[in-house]
């Protein structure tokens, strides 16, 4: 578990705290989407699960061990930080290179490593870009390259900033079954998005963030339906969500947010109205 | 010039072909299209499919700056823009990149933001009211004073779309322009453009994965699959007549043109796909209450 006490954090540079009194939980295999607006502090709360900040004040605890005590790299090993921008982390010649890299340097055996890369490459449809330089590939294809030069260590929790960015909606499905995957391994899948349609369809659970402070927390389907705490965070309700909130004096729940539930609910009705007429 | 006498397109794809060097497979095939003054074209495809090569040769990054092999030809207003100097193609067609954080550069956003018009020549009052006109357009003045690498990824989008607009371009390509933006500051840029588009008369074009955010505003869709325009039309024909094919590419269709489909399917609603809530909200409504 990754628990977040109290946390607040001010860069050197100034300008007010990044994150003021921030509490917050992980669980091994639960997945979760961190949402807010732009600056809200989201990327800043992440660097803080793997040590890359250390809190102002407050403390974060990975399995038990204080994030102030222990190293990155010793974090790394359990949590890994897949960037918004793939460009800081790429840097190999071919993309098979860049997702064995991190292997290498954790010490695996080369067959182990051979494995390893073949079966996350698969996993995220990159086999055919094996031997191509990450640099050739679209924006989309090289963000799948980054997450899976993360995913090859097999971090306990994976935080993924933005995932859905530059992802075509068959990527997008393809990544909601990636994590379904994981979680079922006991692995917990952070996102930082605000992709309200992607988090309408996947439901994680969900935790509102805004300037610096957790401004609301639970299930998908409440959180997105709640007008106040979607606008407190910049966010907009999901289309099905605004679709519903129309419907409502037929009746309708309006905390629908989901298209599958969406048809559920009209198709029984629209039968009945159509059965009447 | 007599306005009657512009030629009405303004873009214009002759048998386009590009292949990265270094690159086994062509990055775009024997693409033609033209787009007209003022119009608003939303450009769709799956992940890799050219839509960022596309954007690259309308500005003439390619050929003079990506190279490779480039077949057929691309002309703004008229001219060719393989023959054209890269300074002059930027002053017709602003393009705003993918990533912000590859297109901005200077010390202040500010300074990122003059960069443009400084560059055109023109003079210091122009170059000022230009600068605040953008920056005010996009929600950035109150960032001017601040570094770009500051920023959050949201604030360097807007100013990397502020530096384009003080150029005062007749061509907007916007590549995936609000992927970084949360769902409020987005739909502020999308409207913010529509509007400059109907004021201004400026042409857009604009890469997204997401039709929720755009179907509203764009008149046109070109749909492209492995570097060919595989469909193109106008964004209710599309929707009505390719829906199937556009999901089968991965285009991210608008949840609720989306829904209308599943139930569309069951024999249960029939006639156009909305492609905004209102509409879907107006048709349930008018279904439901019979």
């Amino acid at each position: 578990m990754i628990l977040v006490e109290d946390v607040s954090f001010e860069y050197p540079s100034g300008r007010g705290e990044a994150l003021s009194g921030v509490s917050v939980k992980f669980e091994p295999g639960e997945f979760v989407a961190v949402m807010g607006e732009n600056g809200a502090g989201k990327t800043t709360l992440a660097k803080h699960l793997n040590g890359l900040l250390r809190p102002s004040s407050g403390r974060v605890l990975v399995d038990e061990e204080d994030t102030r005590r222990t190293s990155v790299a010793r974090l790394a090993r359990k949590v890994g930080l897949v960037f918004q921008n793939p460009d800081h982390l790429l840097f190999s010649e071919t993309v098979r290179a860049e997702v064995a890299f991190a292997l290498h340097n954790l010490g695996y055996a080369v067959k182990t490593i051979e494995n390893q890369v073949e079966k996350t490459l698969g996993s995220l449809d990159l086999t055919r870009y094996a031997d191509v330089s990450p640099f050739l590939l679209s924006g989309g294809e090289r963000k799948r390259v980054a997450l899976a030069a993360v995913l090859a260590w097999e971090p306990e929790y994976l935080i993924l900033d933005e995932p859905t960015i530059g992802q075509d909606y068959l990527q997008k499905e393809r990544l909601r079954n990636f994590i379904v995957q994981l979680n079922s391994q006991g692995k917990a899948v952070i996102i930082i998005t605000h992709d309200v349609e992607f988090v309408a369809e996947a439901k994680p659970r969900v935790v509102l963030l805004s300037k610096g402070r957790v401004v609301g927390e639970g299930p998908a389907d409440r959180v997105l339906s709640d007008a106040d705490k979607v606008a407190s965070a910049s966010l907009v309700k999901p289309q099905i969500a605004k679709l519903f909130d129309q419907l409502s004096r037929f009746g309708f729940p309006r905390d629908v947010v989901d298209v599958h539930r969406a048809k559920q609910l009209l198709e029984d009705r629209l039968r009945e109205v159509s059965v009447h007429v | 010039m007599d306005p009657s006498k512009t030629p009405k397109t303004i873009l214009e794809a002759r048998n386009l072909g590009f292949q990265y060097e270094g690159a086994e497979a062509r990055a775009l095939r024997g693409v033609n299209f033209g787009v007209e003054r003022g119009e608003f074209v939303l450009l769709a495809g799956p992940s890799g499919c050219g839509k960022t090569t596309l954007c690259r040769c309308l500005n003439g990054l390619i050929p003079h700056f990506y190279p490779g092999v480039q077949e057929g030809e691309i002309l703004v207003d008229g001219s060719n823009v393989t023959s054209m100097p890269t300074s002059e193609v930027s002053r017709k067609v602003g393009y705003v990149f993918q990533n912000p954080e590859n297109q901005l550069f200077a010390l202040t956003v500010e300074k990122d933001v003059a960069f443009g018009p400084e560059n055109l020549g023109l003079p210091r009052s122009e170059i000022r009211e230009r600068v605040d006109w953008a920056m005010g357009l996009t929600g950035t003045t109150e960032l001017k004073n601040l570094a770009p690498y500051e920023l959050s990824g949201g604030q360097q989008q807007r100013v990397a779309l502020a530096g384009i607009l003080a150029m005062k371009p007749s061509v907007v390509v916007m590549d995936e322009p609000t992927s970084f933006l949360d769902p409020v500051t987005a739909e502020e840029v999308m409207k913010a453009v529509a509007d400059l588009r109907l004021e201004h008369g400026i042409t857009v074009i604009v890469v997204e994965h997401r039709l929720d955010l755009v179907a509203r505003y764009a008149d046109r869709i070109i749909v492209m699959d492995s570097g060919k325009v595989v469909a193109d039309g106008n964004v209710q024909d599309v929707l009505d007549g390719q829906f199937d094919q556009l999901t089968g590419l991965g285009v991210g269709v608008p949840r609720v043109s989306q829904l209308w489909a599943m139930l569309k399917r069951d024999g249960l609603v029939s006639g156009q796909t909305p492609k905004v809530v209102e509409a879907a909200a107006e048709k349930l409504g008018g279904k439901l209450s019979t």
